[in-house]
């Protein structure tokens, strides 16, 4: 089985290189490209569903000529829930790009794009099946080095330039706190080889736990160390968009994962910070996206909402742990690692479509969209699936994973539950605030950019993408339905990995086939219930309508006789009450010349929405910083000579200590 | 499966249209007049189910959706809705949670049928009504988190049971307390004064009412039963928690549940008739008022 995993990585190394090779012919590095990462994903996607169904352990094991350790990976039942949705959505998303790319054919280094994208998918594969220090950092360097091509894709832009500069840094920010991680690892348990880690002191552990959640929390896209996120994601091509925000960012969640399995049982102030870093994620992502008018953007930020969820999640399966409570971990820790699953699947969806319509009409500005269902069918009942999933309404998948969560919290809450049930009420509390927001901002993005009418010309010229874009779209869509209502087997197949977690026996997970999955196929009767009464429903209007009158009219305008469709409610009209009782954390930039006068000509308004923290915290920080570090600019001399020197000197005192420690 | 439920929910069915006539009649009553009929909503029921429909050009599928999918989802909350203080149709541990997101859906096909019309007047109602949920929802379910913990239930349909007399005895003021954020809720997402005007002649002033302006027909007709479907649903769980009486004997149970009913529709009409529509910047504050007593009952429960 593990061997399958290597042919996929050697499948996506190999189609990279031949992409990158025939990059003069662009139709041949796509077939290249496309055609790699799709086998990869087949190929990839029987071992991660056996391990994830049967919860075996399997590993691979070489000596190599690296210090720390051996080259050893693995796989299990909890990096199989992350390898399936990646496998998954890069062959998806590699389909769906090699039609969105075709454009830039003759105008953009194609075959590069595609080496990149094959070779981000290989290393988000290493992210997580390698059992090593070393391999992990290096398949993570990888990953970060080929997003960023990936996200300046359209590199004479300015925007996507400083997008991706700002990713650059921030990356590098959080695996130098990664790299401390694995040092620090590594010095107590003399291996960087994950299985000989065995228990550490307290306050090694504590260390530990912080590290992570700043190295990995950059990645994952925590506020506030999410501010690259918003700004890349945009930017990049939506294809890979989807892989960005519905699997890269999850390696975060992995890094954060894996290690709370290495470090055993978990302290109670750990889920205290989960609890809390995954409220303020989800509530201020929601609020700032609620904020857009640009529809990527307005995704990208909900990616943190997510990952916020996640991290609550996270946060109420440690409290159950440390506390004592196995159900309610295995709950918190299901809920979260489905929720993984889940938002790989409808953010993957929804920047899909996001890119169907950039595509079909050049602009992502929702104030210029408008009536794109009549144009673009499939992607509007796509799209109106992957709106519905995330904001968390039943009967789809979004609704299932926070179910979970709702139910280890309520658990928690009751008069046997943990003793201090604080974080338990601010998660249901803030799950109930955050679905509400979202169903909101959902509202929103599908409204306003896909029903009413067409708000510009380019809006009205627009066309549905071709087969080969609808296709991934159709699927994702339909897992995400099949998910809400398969809900009982979808979290069986989970038992295996949560039990990793939480080291219980994978037959005793959710307390065996009793309660909680008996009840998930009480929501299962729910649901199959109310989609026959719409069924029925829909059936009794039909015979009610039949031989009557159906006409069509315009809509009611209260009487005035010219409407224009630029008179219809725009994104930011819609949004205007959060954005005004919010206005304390969005400070949000108006930019407005009124009419004046008895015949006023020209009038505008533009509002803006900068990140808080971009602006306010980090901006004046490296300021400060380069102010600091001018000083040192004299040993910058663009001299290669100067640079073998310095390089020479590093190593012949990097020698000397060695020889002295000896 | 037992039958008793679904007779119950049989008579939740029929009687629900039944409160808007209540509450309507108590209205004109206050104010000198006589009212319209108490079975008018059937009436109009009656009538709309007769008609032919007219659709806006702007209107995709969404739009003729939208009423189905909202009732269907109403009546999935009903099926997990205790008729006083027997059991729903459907119960099992964590319903409340699905409870809440029925109405969630049917709130958001709302919406989105409004926004397919490209109308100004249902964006802006759209608008007021996904933000003023959005609050309301937390407060709803903090009461709901409240009630658990006193009975130690998490199942609407062994929570409200569950509150008792003794209950009622020993945690009384925070269950009075989130009998009152319940009540500011019902009132709000039932498109009540002093939140919404359901009379209002004024487009610019509406909520739930601008929603579905374009709707007609047989549309309106599931709109306006999904409307008083969820009244009903709503008012059943404040009635449950108000009424901590249990015979035992299933006749007498219906009788006070359903004289609870009566009582609240009355209530909600002398509300309504007592006072004025707020303006629409201080309905949040009230729902943050909500949010707040529920949170407090809350603390004086967990302690």
């Amino acid at each position: 089985m593990m061997s399958l995993v290597l042919i996929a990585i050697g499948l996506l190394m190999a189609s990279a290189l031949a992409a990158l090779l025939l990059s003069r012919d662009p139709r041949l590095a796509t077939i290249c490209g496309v055609g790699g990462a799709m086998l990869a994903g087949l190929v990839g996607l029987i071992p991660s569903l056996r391990v994830l169904l049967t919860g075996a352990h399997e590993s691979f094991i070489m000596a190599w000529c690296m210090p720390g350790g051996s080259l050893h990976i693995g796989l299990d039942a909890v990096s199989a829930v992350f390898l399936i949705p990646i496998f998954l959505l890069t062959a998806l998303a590699a389909l769906y790009g090699g039609t969105y790319l075709r454009p830039f054919w003759g105008k953009r280094a194609i075959g590069f794009s595609w080496f990149c994208f094959n070779l981000l998918t290989a290393c988000l594969i290493l992210v997580v099946v390698a059992r090593n220090g070393l391999l992990f950092l290096m398949a993570w360097e990888g990953m970060s080095l080929a997003s960023f091509f990936l996200v300046v894709f359209e590199h004479d832009k300015k925007a996507a330039r400083e997008a991706g500069w700002l990713y650059l840094v921030a990356t590098h920010l959080g695996t130098a706190f990664l790299l401390i991680l694995f040092a620090l690892l590594g010095r107590e348990a003399h291996s960087l080889d994950f299985d000989r880690i065995g228990a550490l002191a307290p306050g090694i552990a504590n260390a530990v736990f912080l590290l992570a959640v700043i190295g990995f929390g950059t990645k994952a896209g925590f506020m506030p160390l999410h501010v690259w996120l918003p700004e890349a994601h945009p930017a990049a091509p939506s294809h890979v968009s989807a892989v960005l925000s519905g699997v890269m960012i999850k390696t975060g969640i992995y890094g954060l994962v894996r290690t709370l399995i290495l470090l055993g049982h978990p302290l109670a102030w750990w889920g205290w910070v989960l609890v809390g870093i995954g409220l303020s994620s989800g509530i201020l992502g929601v609020v700032y996206a609620l904020a857009q008018h640009d529809l990527k953007r307005l995704l990208a930020y909900h990616s943190v909402e997510n990952i916020g969820i996640i991290v609550m999640g996270l946060g109420l399966g440690v409290l159950g742990l440390s506390t004592g409570h196995p159900l309610v971990a295995q709950l918190g820790f299901g809920g979260a690692l489905l929720h993984v699953v889940n938002h790989a699947l409808f953010k993957g969806l929804l920047f899909l479509g996001a890119g169907a319509v950039a595509h079909s009409t050049g602009t992502r500005d929702m104030d210029r969209l408008g009536g794109m269902a009549k144009a673009m069918p499939w992607t509007a009942l796509t799209f109106i699936i992957g709106a519905a999933a995330i904001a968390g309404l039943p009967p789809l998948n979004g609704f299932v994973s926070e179910f979970l969560m709702y139910y280890g919290a309520l658990l928690a809450c009751l008069p046997g539950g943990i003793a201090n049930p604080l974080p338990a009420v601010i998660l249901v509390a803030g799950l109930a605030l955050i679905g509400g927001l979202a169903a909101a901002c959902f509202a929103k993005a599908f409204g306003i950019v896909f029903l009413g009418e067409p708000r510009t010309d380019a809006a009205r010229k627009a066309h549905e993408c071709g087969f080969l874009m609808r296709l991934p779209m159709i699927i994702l869509a339909a897992v995400c339905i099949l998910i809400g209502f398969g809900a009982p087997w979808a979290v069986a197949a989970l038992k295996p990995a949560v039990a990793g977690l939480t080291s219980v026996p994978a037959a005793q997970i959710f307390g065996g086939t009793e309660r909680p999955m008996v009840l998930l196929m009480e929501l299962t009767i729910g649901f199959a219930t109310v989609t026959g009464l719409v069924i029925l429903l829909g059936f009794i209007r039909k015979r009610l309508l039949k031989n009557r009158p159906v006409r069509q009219a315009p809509t009611w305008d209260c009487g005035y006789a010219a409407p224009t469709p630029r008179m219809q409610y725009t994104a930011s009209s819609f949004a205007l009450w959060f954005v005004d009782a919010f206005r304390w954390i969005l400070r949000t930039e108006r930019h407005r010349s009124l009419p004046q006068g008895y015949f006023p000509n020209t009038a505008f308004m533009t509002t803006e929405t900068p990140d808080g923290f971009r602006e306010l915290v980090f901006r004046p920080v490296f300021a400060q910083i380069r102010w600091a570090l001018a000083s040192l600019r004299w040993i910058q001399h663009g001299r290669l000579q100067l640079y073998i020197l310095y390089i020479a000197a590093t190593l012949l005192a990097l020698l000397i200590w060695y020889a002295s420690c000896l | 499966m037992n039958a008793i439920p679904l007779i119950h929910m049989s008579v939740a069915l029929v009687l629900a249209p039944l409160l808007l006539g209540v509450i309507n009649r108590t209205k004109a009553r206050i104010a000198g007049r006589d009212g319209t009929p108490l079975l008018q909503l059937y009436f109009d029921l009656w009538k709309l189910m007769h008609k032919g429909a007219v659709y806006s050009h702007a209107t995709t599928w969404v739009f003729r959706a939208g009423p189905l999918i909202g009732l269907a989802s109403v009546l999935g909350a009903l099926l997990l809705t205790p008729f006083g203080k027997s059991s729903a149709v459907m119960a099992f541990d964590g319903d409340l949670v699905l409870f809440v997101y029925w109405l969630g859906l049917m709130r958001f096909v709302t919406v989105l049928a409004a926004l397919d019309t490209g109308s100004s007047f249902e964006g802006m109602g759209a608008s007021r009504e996904v933000f003023f949920s959005a609050l309301a929802e937390p407060a709803f379910l903090l009461g709901l988190l409240g009630l658990a913990r006193v009975t130690n239930a998490i199942s609407l349909s062994t929570i409200l049971p569950g509150v008792t007399a003794v209950t009622w005895l020993s945690t009384g003021p925070a269950l009075a307390l989130i009998a009152a954020a319940w009540l500011v809720i019902l009132l709000a997402e039932n498109a009540r004064i002093p939140v919404d005007d359901p009379n209002t002649h004024l487009e610019l002033t509406m909520i739930h009412e601008v929603m579905v302006l374009d709707h007609g027909g047989p549309d309106l007709g599931l709109i306006l039963y999904g409307a008083a479907l969820k009244l009903w649903v709503m008012g059943a769980l404040l009635v449950s928690l108000l009424t901590p009486v249990r015979h035992g004997v299933a006749w007498q149970d219906t009788l006070v549940f359903l004289g609870g009913m009566l009582i609240l529709a009355v209530a909600i009409g002398l509300i309504e008739g007592a006072m004025a529509r707020l303006r629409l910047t201080r309905v949040p504050q009230l729902l943050m008022g909500a949010s707040a007593l529920a949170a407090l009952a809350l603390i004086l429960i967990i302690k």
